[in-house]
């Protein structure tokens, strides 16, 4: 038997995780094939087929799939599924959307978010925002799971290019429409993959100060920007640099938390960063607790002074 | 219209939760439980929606043991014109719970069906998936805005790296998102009268569907602890220590 990869990709390139996800599907050692699936994508597929330990990827380019709408990618992938034993991605919004749909269309269970793959049906996974660990066990005939990125080192690129194969889309499902989509377009690195990151929480007070505050010290750093839940509600920041149970999991060299009261919720998306420096003006803030470096300040006076100091 | 609104009973997300004594699973006897917050946004939109005349009626349904008459009982009291129990004392996962829902809606037929993004105690974030691939329906997750013209909704879904918004023909699947509203408080006085309000009950098992687990639970343990941090008295030390301890170029 094989294992399937849904790779992510933004239209241009492939998504850093699916290099991730390569290493995590090398745990079966079985033959590993990588879905490509959008609309002119041989580039992408070119890129996937360079991946270490990849041995097919398989490119399905149809206009309709310029937008990966759900409906149409799990029923590509339920059509062929049945030659896999495993069927994964990479954790993301877009993974989870696809795999869950197209776990029942195969009757399967869904593992979401595997942090630990123990064995070819046994896995540790995380459920109540992080506070606790299951190791959970599949009999299904397919093990259908997304795995957490950043627990999975990346497989490296190679020059020697595996087989594309090349499948006709199935016909496009009519009832959805792709009408538009808003991407926040920004100088500093994607936050998913950036080596530092910066988090501002409610105390940033508003989305000016949220910028005159944190971009400074993000340029210097060259870091990504994130954000608690409460700044995105208030408006400070815009909704995907959300870190958290919600938002996205990161897991940088360095995270600095300013200003950021640290509820499960957030700390879930952060905690395994390498470093984590917490600013934060009350001494018995929760962030204290995941942080390496506790700073008790009031944060408009030490960025700036961390800014000039660096 | 008809809206169905799937409400899950979780340990409340303020409460720290705890392993049993006994190790084999996570504590919920004597915990407070609530609805699942995202599921509340889904019957806040739903009310929404009858308020503005596009819905006719709001039905919510919870699955588990008896005890889910509680959550079902804030539905009501939040504005739910009937509830639906399907009652098991087995544990359900997101597939099980899928098919039950679907066999649902086969029965209810409604316009719309409405659950949250992710339920916060298995953080599946899947069932909504399910349902719209078994009753092969559209499906928008995510969601933090829905508009209703005619025969469509028009859906914004919050995805990494910003926003996407799908139109899909009804009927079809929604899952909430935070964002999606806010929420009302329930009053007293109609907490006090839904409770005068009748739930229907539906053994899962009328139904006839496979809810076996899939899934074994082998076991839970706490995460490992992050290794104990220190507090630094500056910024001049904290930069001495990221750079001398941590090896980090800064
Ligand atoms: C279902 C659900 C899912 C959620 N998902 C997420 C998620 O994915 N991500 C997320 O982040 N949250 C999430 N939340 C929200 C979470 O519970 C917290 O409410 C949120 O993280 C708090 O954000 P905050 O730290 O910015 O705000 P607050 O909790 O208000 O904390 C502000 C902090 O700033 C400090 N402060 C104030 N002024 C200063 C100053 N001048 N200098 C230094 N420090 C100062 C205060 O001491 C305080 O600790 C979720 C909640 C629910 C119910
Ligand atoms: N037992 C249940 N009863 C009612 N709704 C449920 C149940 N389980 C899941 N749901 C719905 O499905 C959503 C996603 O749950 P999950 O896939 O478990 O993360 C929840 O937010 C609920 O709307």
């Amino acid at each position: 038997m094989k294992t399937l990869i849904l790779a992510e990709h933004n239209g241009t390139t492939l998504h850093a995780s699916a290099y991730q996800a390569v290493t995590a599907a090398q745990s079966w050692n079985t033959p590993i094939d990588i879905l490509v699936t959008g609309s002119n994508v041989s580039a992408i597929a070119q890129q996937a087929a360079l991946i270490d330990g990849v041995a097919r990827v398989i490119q399905i380019d149809a206009e309709h799939l310029a937008h990966q709408l759900a409906e149409d990618v799990s029923q590509i992938i339920a059509n062929i599924a049945n030659e896999y034993s495993v069927v994964l991605a990479a954790h993301s919004s877009f993974s989870r959307n696809i795999l869950a749909r197209a776990a029942a269309l195969l009757d399967v269970a869904m593992i979401s978010d595997v942090l630990e793959i123990q064995d070819s049906n046994t896995y540790v996974r995380a459920v109540y925002a992080g506070n606790i660990y299951t190791t959970v066990q599949s009999t299904d005939r397919i093990q259908l799971l997304t795995v957490h990125s950043s627990n999975f080192g990346a497989a490296s690129a190679h020059t020697q290019s595996a087989e594309i194969n090349t499948v006709v889309a199935p016909a496009v499902q009519h009832q959805t429409r792709w009408l538009s989509e808003t991407r926040t377009s920004s100088d500093r690195p994607a936050l998913s993959t950036a080596k530092i990151v910066i988090s501002g929480g409610r105390s940033l007070g508003s989305a000016e100060t949220f910028e005159q505050v944190l971009a400074p010290l993000a340029a210097r750093l060259g870091a990504a920007l994130g954000a608690t839940r409460a700044a995105v509600d208030a408006g400070y920041a815009p909704n995907d640099i959300q870190v958290g149970q919600t938002g996205v999991t990161v897991a940088p060299d360095l995270y600095i938390a300013v200003g950021v009261s640290g509820a499960v919720q957030h700390t879930y998306g952060m905690k395994d960063s390498k470093v984590v420096v917490a600013i934060n003006q009350d001494p018995d803030a929760p962030i204290f607790q995941v942080a390496d470096y506790g700073l008790v300040a009031d944060l408009f006076e030490v960025i700036p002074e961390l800014t000039a100091a660096i | 219209m008809k809206i169905l609104v799937a409400i899950k009973r979780v340990v409340d997300y303020n409460i720290k939760v705890h392993i049993k004594p006994d190790g084999s699973n996570v504590e919920t006897d004597g915990v407070k439980m609530s609805v699942n917050p995202f599921d509340e946004n889904a019957i806040e939109e739903a009310l929404k929606l009858k308020e503005k005349g596009i819905a006719s009626e709001v039905v919510v349904v919870s699955l588990g043991s008896a005890a889910n008459q509680d959550v079902l009982r804030h539905g009501l009291a939040m504005g739910a014109d009937r509830a639906v129990l399907i009652e098991s004392d087995e544990e359900l996962q997101p597939l099980a719970v899928a098919k039950l829902l679907k066999a649902l809606v086969d029965r209810e037929q409604p316009g719309l069906i409405m659950l949250g993004k992710q339920a916060v105690d298995d953080d599946a974030g899947q069932t909504g998936q399910m349902l719209a691939a078994l009753l092969n329906y559209p499906q928008a997750t995510y969601v933090s805005a829905i508009t209703i013209n005619g025969n469509e909704v028009v859906a914004t879904r919050e995805v990494d790296g910003g926003t996407e918004t799908i139109g899909l023909n009804l009927p079809a699947v929604i899952t909430a998102d935070l964002r999606l509203n806010h929420p009302r408080f329930v009053k007293l006085p109609n907490l006090m009268m839904a409770r005068k309000k009748p739930i229907e009950t539906i053994k899962a098992a009328e139904f006839g569907v496979d809810t076996k687990p899939r899934l074994q639970l082998l076991k839970v343990a706490e995460p490992p602890a992050r290794k104990a941090g220190i507090k630094v008295g500056s910024v001049q030390e904290l930069l001495t220590k990221l750079r001398e301890h941590e090896g980090i170029q800064l």
